[in-house]
């Protein structure tokens, strides 16, 4: 093994004490042979550098001639570019290696990308976003000419995105410029590799099957799920009940991470932490709402030691590792396999010693979801999505990206674009579609062929974007990252009186002050003015809004403020672990972990409904207090959830049953109405046809439907997210909406490719439309209807789910009363 | 007026086979309103009409607003101006009006009628052709449409109101530009439609153009031609309807 790690490397492991690892050295051959890899490892692995050891090797040996791009790093966040560059300085330094390591950020100045450009470092760290604007540059084929090794890190996270589909586009324009260069993908522990390895180098390297590397896998996790002694709530999402044992184990940790799944949830979780938080221990908050500088601040304090907890979301699910956490801390349900390893992965980077995991169910049916994710972890079972179809709405934009550098032939293109995973079955007539969409927006009527974004030239017959303006307006619309509109929360203060406004203090206007962090707008949009909101760990009272600012003033010790919804986090329940959950429903022989009284919650099931078996599903029909439920079971996830309750009450309603209102939870969904509904046609009603007229209808008017399009659209350069030098918020009121567009589009060209590709993302997106396609072929002939008089054991929980969010006052009582009448009811 | 007694129809909205053209224009619930001395009523489909004068206004109609997109590089559905046209030509069906004014920013920009297609512009002859049309100036056309025929103005008397683009805040005045909309908060949402803008002695018409985007009624633009505060007309799906105004919320 010494002679594959050359000097000075190999003295400098044994310096340090160390022993290279074995998956590092054969990354370090393969890279030596020119082969790809993607090496597949828990993190703690010396997953980077051994990334970065083939490049690192061929630089060392002196022969490179100066000033060429060598190896270019592409990571999803900007911040792991800037951290993984510091990391890579040391080795770099101690080794006295004449290597140049640079970044490309959004943050790069200027005269430092020129710079760049002009003389090229030999590492380059970048982002997907940015390699598409260099590839969307004039002189890219000179940048990459000598591109040897492009490392893609966090693989796993990219490759079933959207900014997957652009980055593997980019991928194989690059292989075009420079046809030898070698792939190294890092990524987490996968479901499915191969798919993962053929997204990484596409179908010209054959031996995709070959390139994956698996790392020797660290000490088992300790995955523990907690059994309260408090009574474990019905519904809710909140994990409230279990706050003092959080608290209790928090305090026997070093520094515990408290992951929760939405930042509503880590609001409340930071406050309710506080509450109890008897010996002052320092317990920090972190997500993406938060102003930068405070992040930035907690991340520093856990690195320094300084913290013993930090309560967040996904923030933290990815990269950089900050500080020496012992415990992993999932507060409700983790909602998929992969995702809990993701986040177990997190705490302790020793790979001799076990990580540790503590999950804290937030209600009945999560007990039996956390249990089924323990079982999959202990079994490094895991779940996937399916590989991804690319967007068109991407392809779109890659065609213009590449019309603004160097003109391409569009046969060469299609050959470089089906040689991507992603894009591997695209027809070359809806290649060609792409092309018409970029070039005059693919309309049926010709009218904008005068207006052409790109161009062919009538020699070469190569295309290219037609003037510089319009290559300017793609630089500035690069990327498929949309954000929703955000608000930034600022402490209001009266205006000072030295500014010449007059009056006594208290009538002076209340000015935009401090900088709390950003608010979708939608939220604040939600609220009246006087309504309290929990946000960065205060309650704060809502003032109004003024240009882009939500203002508020501080309001401590304010009762019930209204919790956040924010959209930020809310990943449905993993098919995979769905399953599970259905099979340990009905099998008592697996149910003997489960707290005494879960199980005995499921008895009362089996006694007063059913238990359905895994693949049937259960649809109960029950009278309750002047109305009448229809409660159906497909542990398919909110998502799926909501569209087939969308759905399902349109058929009832056009049955005339008059139904009056639907509401989805993770594990079922919940219709009401005046009429009986135990005399329906289950079958029909469940039929797979849902999905053809009633659907169309439906998306004729759906919001959610709308958010979609409007989206593809951005991405895909009909609608400008930003246009060159004209700020972004006063420009909604003079341009014009995405919906008023759509409205048009569906009604004159409903094959449009973007109506096309809004219909693909609708079916993963927020319609998760494939999943509800796959239930509903899943329970055809496997309906199992109870006729019940009242509520059953397993419907109460969703019907409480309406009762969810705290309400002020009388109601509250109200509310309480009912729900506590209604578990009476199903028990006995 | 026989015109606001009318029901408005079945919803055409059921079928999911989507026509080639727009639904049939329904006549349904208006919102008569006083202005000054003078009678008008505001329609769902953002136009005001006059019964004594039989006078149709409609404001806005940014025609060609998806090719002068188009022309700077934003490829925009062609359809806009065929939707507002089509839109147009059932409403005057419907009222046969004697007079139509439309009022300012007809077109997106001077360049709309020459980019015009040519159903477009037939479409467009015809109307124009079957009453008394006047072009109100706008600031974004100018006199651009003229060539299209009619008269073109740059302001109107009709009896006790004053017809022009940019509102002043004269009483009795008729006014466009703005494009008003208004946020409508009820049941932890809201939502945002056009709007007509008036407090009883002036009016601000709702746009009338496809692709029109809307400025809030909160906006401090309208404080100053409303010192008094402003009520808003909202077109609802079938009908319009006042908003009281403490729901109404700025963006």
């Amino acid at each position: 093994m010494d002679q594959i790690l050359p000097e000075p490397f190999a003295s400098w492991f044994g310096g340090r004490g160390w022993a290279p690892r074995a998956h590092q050295l054969r990354l370090v051959a393969r890279g030596a042979a020119g082969k790809s890899s993607l090496l597949i490892a828990p993190t703690g692995a010396g997953k980077t550098l051994a990334g970065f050891l083939p490049s690192l090797v061929e630089l060392a040996d002196g022969t490179r001639c100066g000033d060429r791009l060598h190896t270019l790093y592409i990571s999803p966040l900007k911040a792991l570019t800037t951290d993984v560059a510091r990391n890579l300085l040391s080795p770099v330094s101690e080794m006295k290696l004449d290597v140049r390591i640079e970044t490309r950020t959004g943050d790069t100045p200027p005269h430092k990308r020129q710079r760049q450009r002009a003389r090229p470092p030999d590492i380059l760290l970048t982002t997907p976003e940015q390699l598409c604007l260099l590839i969307a540059s004039e002189h890219a084929r000179v940048f990459f000419e000598d591109l040897r090794v492009v490392i893609v890190d966090e693989a796993h996270a990219l490759a079933p995105t959207k900014r997957g589909d652009l980055l593997a586009l980019a991928l194989a324009r690059l292989r075009r410029w420079s046809p030898k260069h070698l792939r190294v993908g890092l990524s987490a522990t996968v479901a499915d590799e191969a798919g993962l390895a053929s997204w990484l180098v596409g179908s010209v390297d054959e031996r995709a099957r070959d390139i994956v590397i698996r790392a020797a896998p660290g000490a088992a996790p300790i995955v523990d799920v907690l059994d309260s002694d408090a009574r474990i709530p019905w519904a809710g999402h909140t994990a409230r009940h279990a706050i003092p044992e959080v608290y209790a184990a928090i305090r026997r940790a070093r520094l515990a991470l408290v992951f929760v799944n939405t930042r509503a949830q880590a609001e409340m979780t930071f406050q309710e932490l506080w509450r109890v938080n008897e010996d002052r221990l320092p317990i920090a908050l972190h997500h993406g709402s938060l102003d930068v500088a405070q992040r930035r601040k907690v991340e520093a304090a856990m690195a320094s030691g300084a913290l013993r907890a930090v309560v967040c979301t996904s923030t933290l699910d990815l990269g950089i590792d900050w500080g020496d956490v012992d415990l992993v801390i999932q507060m409700g349900a983790p909602k998929g396999a992969a995702r809990l390893v993701q986040r177990i992965g997190r705490s302790n980077h020793r790979l001799d010693e076990p990580s540790r995991a503590l999950l804290a169910p937030s209600n009945r049916f999560e007990v039996l979801e956390c249990r089924a994710a323990q079982e999959a972890v202990a079994e490094g079972a895991m779940d996937g999505a399916a590989a991804r179809i690319g967007g068109l709405d991407c392809l779109a934009q890659h065609i213009m990206g590449c019309a603004c550098g160097e003109p391409f032939d569009a046969d060469e293109l299609f050959e470089e674009v089906a040689s991507t995973a992603p894009y591997a079955r695209l027809t070359r007539s809806a290649f060609d579609g792409a092309i018409d969409l970029v070039a005059t927006g693919g309309y049926a009527l010709r009218s904008y062929d005068r207006y052409r974004r790109i161009v062919q030239d009538l020699h070469t017959n190569r295309w290219r974007a037609r003037n510089a303006s319009v290559a300017q307006q793609h630089r500035m619309n690069v990327g498929a990252i949309i954000e929703s509109e955000m608000l930034d929360v600022r402490l209001a203060h009266r205006a000072s009186a030295r500014l010449g406004v007059p009056g006594a203090r208290g009538d002076r206007p209340l000015v935009p002050g401090r900088r709390l962090g950003q608010i979708e707008e939608y939220f604040i949009e939600g609220l009246t003015p006087g309504d309290t909101f929990l946000f960065a760990g205060e309650i704060l009272r809502f003032i109004d809004v003024r240009e882009d600012n939500a203002l508020v003033v501080r309001a401590p010790g304010a009762e019930n403020p209204s919790i956040p919804s924010y959209a930020g986090g809310k990943f449905p329940l993993s098919t995979f672990l769905a399953e599970r959950v259905r099979r340990m429903l009905y099998d008592p022989k697996r149910q003997g972990a489960l707290p005494a009284q879960v199980r005995e919650w499921i008895d009362a099931q089996r006694r007063r409904s059913v238990v359905p078996a895994p693949d049937e599903m259960l649809v109960e029909t029950f009278p309750r207090a002047m109305k009448h439920y229809l409660v159906c079971y497909p542990f398919e996830g909110r998502l799926a959830h909501q569209t087939l309750g969308m759905l399902v009450t349109r058929r009832l309603e056009r049955l005339g049953l008059h139904p009056l209102g639907f509401l989805a939870s993770e594990y079922a969904v919940a219709v009401w109405g005046l009429e009986p509904m135990g005399d329906v046609d289950f079958a029909a009603l469940f039929d797979e046809d849902m999905l053809g007229d009633d659907l169309e209808a439906w998306l004729a008017e759906s919001t959610l439907m709308k958010r979609t399009f409007r989206d593809c659209a951005v991405i895909a350069g009909m609608i400008e997210r930003r246009a060159p030098g004209q700020a972004s918020k006063t420009g909604r009121q003079v341009t014009f909406s995405a919906d008023l567009i759509y409205d048009v589009l569906r009604q004159y060209e409903p094959n449009h490719l973007l109506l096309q590709a809004a219909f693909a993302d609708a079916g993963e997106g927020y319609l998760d439309l494939r999943r509800l396609g796959a239930l509903l072929r899943r329970v055809k002939g496997k309906l199992v209807h109870r006729a019940l008089d009242h509520v059953s054991p397993f419907a109460a929980p969703v019907m409480l789910e309406v009762g969810r969010v705290p309400i002020q006052g009388q109601a509250e009582e109200a509310i309480l009363e009912d729900a506590a009448s209604l578990i009476a009811e199903a028990m006995t | 007026m026989a015109l606001l007694a009318r029901s408005s129809s079945p919803s055409a909205r059921a079928s999911p086979v989507l026509p080639r053209a727009p639904s049939l224009v329904r006549v349904g619930a208006s919102v008569e309103l006083r202005l000054g001395g003078a009678r008008a009523a505001a329609l769902p489909e953002g136009v005001l009409w006059l019964d004594e004068a039989k006078a149709l206004i409609v404001s806005d109609l940014h025609l060609e607003k998806g090719s002068a997109f188009a022309l700077r590089g934003q490829m925009l559905p062609p359809y806009d101006t065929h939707v507002a046209l089509t839109k147009l030509a059932s409403l005057i069906e419907i009222l046969s009006p004697d007079i139509i004014v439309s009022l300012g920013d007809s077109f997106h920009d001077g360049g709309g009628p020459v980019r015009m297609d040519e159903g477009d512009r037939r479409l467009l002859a015809g109307m124009i052709g079957a009453c008394d049309w006047v072009w109100v100036e706008g600031n974004h056309d100018g006199r651009a449409a003229e060539a299209l025929g009619g008269v073109t103005r740059d302001c109107l008397t009709l009896g006790a109101l004053t017809f022009r683009h940019e509102p002043t805040g004269a009483p009795g005045e008729v006014a466009g530009h703005l494009h008003p909309c208004a946020r409508v908060a009820g049941r932890g949402a809201s939502v945002r439609r056009r709007c007509f803008a008036t407090d009883g002695e002036r009016l601000v018409m709702p746009a009338f153009g496809a692709f029109t985007g809307g400025l809030n009624v909160c906006n401090e633009a309208f404080a100053s031609i409303f010192p008094d505060g402003v009520t808003a007309l909202v077109l609802g799906r079938d009908r319009v309807l006042p908003a009281p105004r403490d729901r109404l919320l700025p963006d």
